[in-house]
């Protein structure tokens, strides 16, 4: 199995090469007042909007320092095309079943949730992300009768 | 000659088929004869049937068909109208196609069946009120008697056209009737000159219009910042065949309401019969026209609101006698534009809904809380049925589900960016009201900034625009209960800011110069939405936001504005809502009328206007004031921290609403509240008004005025005071 790799605060991770639409540069983004944190924003990619959604937030990790810009991997998932904001793009990486294992400890939270396992290579320890979990955004705050808190 | 058997079956086969069409096309026909949708369909079906007898030689048949069609064509064209006997006449006919059908299936031959006599009546209806004739008239050409004449004629066995007649009775001349003949042809071909689209095509070549329409505005943006003057030309001449390419490809997409409508009488009829009620169905502005796209989306909560005034508006027939009321309940849709919107409004004249009742749902349902409901009107109370997991039927009924419908009918409408509405007299019934944009793709909008960022709001909503400018600015805007409103002509306009709603405030907003309200309609009520700036207006395309993003009520969309970039476009009606503005009447009132009925409401009550304070004035219902009064300073006493005055034999409390020193003299209302006698010490009395009863503000003046809940207002001062058992033998009753 082939898996689009990319970094984020550190980690490598993985998905498959069929789900990624493309790989661009950081796009300029309209941000979305109310949102959940983890969408950064919508771009236009080619006359159709797109939600860009971190995934150092989504992970639960910290921002990224002022000045470095993320690149979006697009991809296909069950609703559309969604853009994934990570650190760097990495290779293409063909992995074997066999090297698949449980996801490592030093995982906690809402990032272990969506990883899937991980697959050992060589040199590293290539994480496989759960895309279709990691683009469903929990609602922030209640309702619509509620005052939601300000989220950016 | 077996291809030819072959053939003749598979129109045999064809044919029994469109005959079963063509029989109940013609029965739905009858309810509903100007539908063009079923007279086109019978047309069709006729001509059909005709095209390939007459290629198949079975004369009798083509004869009878042609005959047929011809009366068809004309009844479809609009220029006869159909009556019942035209109906019997069609019905004969498909009758007499039937036999024949069967006579060459059994036989392959048509047999010597005579059909001179119905081809005669065809005929005969064909030139029925005689458009020919009129069309003569109508050109002076010959008088209403010569034709009636020759339509006589006709009728007596003259298988002559009408107008040869007429020129053999030497009533016309031979030059009028082709003059005629032409008009005639020309109003024919009119709706002759239509062709059939498949849908997705013009889907496509709206989507292509949308990305048309984006990439316009780029160039006129990109055309105007380079000066050039032949690419500014050429964007502008862009700009307007764009617009004019929108217009056309819109118009195609528009569809008359009736397209929807036509299927009600039908469902109407089986609903009313499986209830056991009789209703009238009228219709106003079935040719109002909406978008296609848009009118598959109301046609199901459409035929909803339609099925629930059947099953739980209109009642049973000894039910509306024993009311007073005609047998037949009436069920009234209206459809008609206004302000770039259709709206359309379901009426029956049925039981009403009984607000009470609904609030008590409401209640036992959770739905909302008992002092929630103490404040709101019987409308809004109403509108509670719209609620997810309410329910009016007392009964579960088969027809209408489980009446958990209402809000899926409201957020089905809410989908397309329509709103709805109940309005209900009890006894006398039911309106419901909905309102839906005309098209749903490319839509006119406002953009604005703020916080840095452009949103676009649709111009449909959008009242005006008010700009307040320096010192006009913070003086526009005051305070009332902690609610920012702005009176706009006389009138108090709530504000909203825009950046606080969305949590993007900035800290420097008053340094600001200028205060920019764009002045938004949602229903009937008003507010003014505070942003940094206005940039423009301009037609955007409305793209679907992410699933992500569902949860997030205040946008409807999204769109790429003229540099590329994505911009929000906010949903007004929700924005109204989560900011609290659409009931801020309400909100404003709940001191002065947490009690108060809608009755009072409508009533116009006296208020004495009193002013307290600097820049305060505060309305007293006349009705409670018992005396206006001048004391002396020096004979107010004090006990404890409360200040009495000895007024007719009796001792009265007094309330200070007033914050000017005294000097010598206070003026006091006298007010009776509660059995109890209370002077409100107020600066000055200003005037008596008529004004609602209900409202928490009002503009008395030139001022803000409070409407003064006396009771809460001496509870401020002192919270106990009602409390006390009447301490003077004096106190009223």
């Amino acid at each position: 199995m082939s898996l689009t790799t990319f970094f984020v605060n550190g980690y490598l991770f993985g998905i498959e090469v069929a789900t990624v639409q493309e790989v661009i540069r950081y796009q300029p983004m309209t941000r979305v007042p109310l949102a959940p944190p983890a969408l950064s924003g919508l771009i236009n990619l080619r006359g159709q909007i797109i939600a860009a959604v971190d995934l150092r937030r989504r992970l639960g990790f910290p921002d990224r320092a002022a000045g470095e810009l993320p690149m979006d991997v697009v991809v296909r998932t069950g609703d559309g095309m969604v853009s994934l904001l990570v650190d760097r793009i990495g290779d293409v990486v063909e992995v074997s079943e066999e090297a698949f294992e449980e996801p490592p400890d030093t995982l906690v939270g809402i990032a272990r949730e969506l990883i899937r396992g991980a697959y050992k290579l060589d040199d590293a320890l290539l994480l496989s992300l759960d895309v279709q979990g990691a683009v469903e955004l929990r609602p922030v705050g209640g309702g619509s009768g509620t005052p939601a808190p300000a989220s950016m | 000659m077996d291809d030819l058997d072959e053939i003749i079956a598979e129109f045999l086969v064809e044919s029994h088929e469109n005959l079963d069409q063509l029989d109940s096309d013609l029965v739905a026909l009858e309810q509903d004869p100007t539908s063009q949708d079923l007279l086109g369909s019978v047309f069709r079906t006729i001509h059909t049937i005709k095209g390939t007898t007459g290629f198949l030689g079975f004369g009798h048949l083509e004869a009878l068909t042609h005959a047929g069609e011809s009366l068809l064509s004309r009844l479809r064209d609009g220029e006869l109208g159909l009556t019942a006997e035209i109906t019997d006449a069609l019905l004969m006919t498909v009758d007499a196609v039937r036999a024949l059908l069967a006579a060459i299936e059994a036989t392959g031959q048509e047999g010597a069946p005579d059909h001179a006599a119905l081809i005669a009546r065809l005929t005969r209806l064909q030139q029925g009120g005689s458009a020919l004739g009129e069309v003569i008239v109508e050109h002076g050409g010959a008088t209403p008697e010569d034709v009636t004449l020759a339509v006589t004629a006709q009728d007596v066995g003259d298988v002559r056209p009408i107008g040869e007649i007429l020129v053999g009775q030497g009533s016309t001349t031979p030059a009028e009737v082709s003059l005629a003949l032409e008009v005639q042809e020309e109003r024919r071909s009119v709706a002759d000159g239509s062709i059939r689209v498949d849908v997705e095509r013009l889907d496509s070549l709206m989507r292509l219009i949308g990305e048309l329409v984006l990439t316009r505005n780029q160039s006129v943006a990109h055309a105007a910042a380079t000066r050039d003057a032949t690419l500014i030309r050429a964007s502008a001449r862009l700009n307007l065949i764009t617009r004019e390419l929108q217009e056309v490809v819109l118009k195609m997409r528009m569809q008359p309401i009736d397209h929807v409508w036509n299927k009600l009488p039908r469902v109407i009829r089986d609903l009313s019969a499986t209830c056991g009620k009789t209703v009238r169905l009228e219709m106003e502005g079935r040719e109002t026209e909406l978008d296609k796209t848009i009118l598959e989306a109301v046609k199901d909560p459409l035929t909803h609101l339609v099925r629930n005034a059947i099953d739980h508006g209109i009642e049973p027939p000894e039910g509306r006698l024993a009311g007073g009321k005609d047998e037949q309940g009436l069920l009234l849709l209206r459809a008609f534009h206004e302000g770039g919107q259709v709206n359309i409004e379901v009426h029956d004249d049925g039981a009403g809904m009984d607000p009470s009742l609904i609030a008590a749902k409401a209640l036992e349902r959770g739905l909302v809380g008992g002092e929630q409901l103490a404040r709101m009107s019987d409308r809004e109370i109403t509108n509670l049925i719209f609620l997810p997991g309410f329910s009016t039927a007392a009964a579960v009924t088969n027809v209408s589900g489980r009446g958990v419908g209402m809000d899926v009918v409201k957020s089905n409408l809410e989908k397309i960016g329509g709103a709805i509405d109940v309005s209900s007299v009890l006894g006398a019934g039911t309106t419901v009201h909905v309102k839906i944009p005309l098209t749903l793709a490319i839509v006119p909008a406002l953009t604005v900034l703020c916080a840095g960022d452009r949103y676009a709001i649709p111009t449909v909503n959008l009242a005006q625009l008010v700009r307040l400018e320096g010192e006009q600015g913070r003086a526009g805007i005051e305070l009332i209960s902690g609610t920012p409103v702005h009176r706009l002509r006389g009138k108090l306009l709530p504000l909203v800011y825009l950046d606080h709603e969305l949590g993007v405030t900035e800290p420097d907003r008053s340094e600001r110069d200028a205060v920019l309200v764009v002045v938004l309609q949602v229903e009937d009520r008003r507010f003014g939405l505070v942003v940094d700036d206005i940039l423009d207006t301009q037609e955007i395309v409305v793209k679907p936001l992410s699933s992500q993003l569902e949860n997030v009520p205040v946008y409807a969309g999204a769109t790429i504005l003229g540099d590329g970039s994505a911009a929000l476009i906010l949903d007004v009606l929700a924005l109204a809502q989560r900011a609290r503005v659409l009931s801020a009447g309400r909100e404003l009132a709940h001191g002065a009328a947490g009690h108060a009925d809608d009755d009072r409401a409508k009533t116009r009550v006296a208020l004495l206007v009193a002013s307290v304070g600097q820049d305060r004035q505060v309305a007293i219902p006349l009705e409670e004031v018992t005396r206006l009064e001048e004391l002396p300073a020096d004979s107010i006493e004090r006990v404890g921290n409360r200040e009495l005055v000895q007024y007719r034999d009796e001792i009265l409390p007094l309330v200070r609403l007033g914050g000017l020193p005294d000097d010598g003299v206070v003026a006091v209302v006298v007010c009776s509240t509660r059995g109890r006698s209370v002077g409100l010490v107020v600066d000055a009395i200003v005037d008596i008004v008529e004004g609602a009863g209900v409202l928490g503000t009002a503009v008395v003046r030139d001022r803000i005025t409070e409407l003064l809940d006396v009771e809460r207002a001496v509870r401020e001062v002192d919270p106990g005071f009602y409390d006390t058992p009447v301490a003077s033998p004096g106190g009223r009753s």
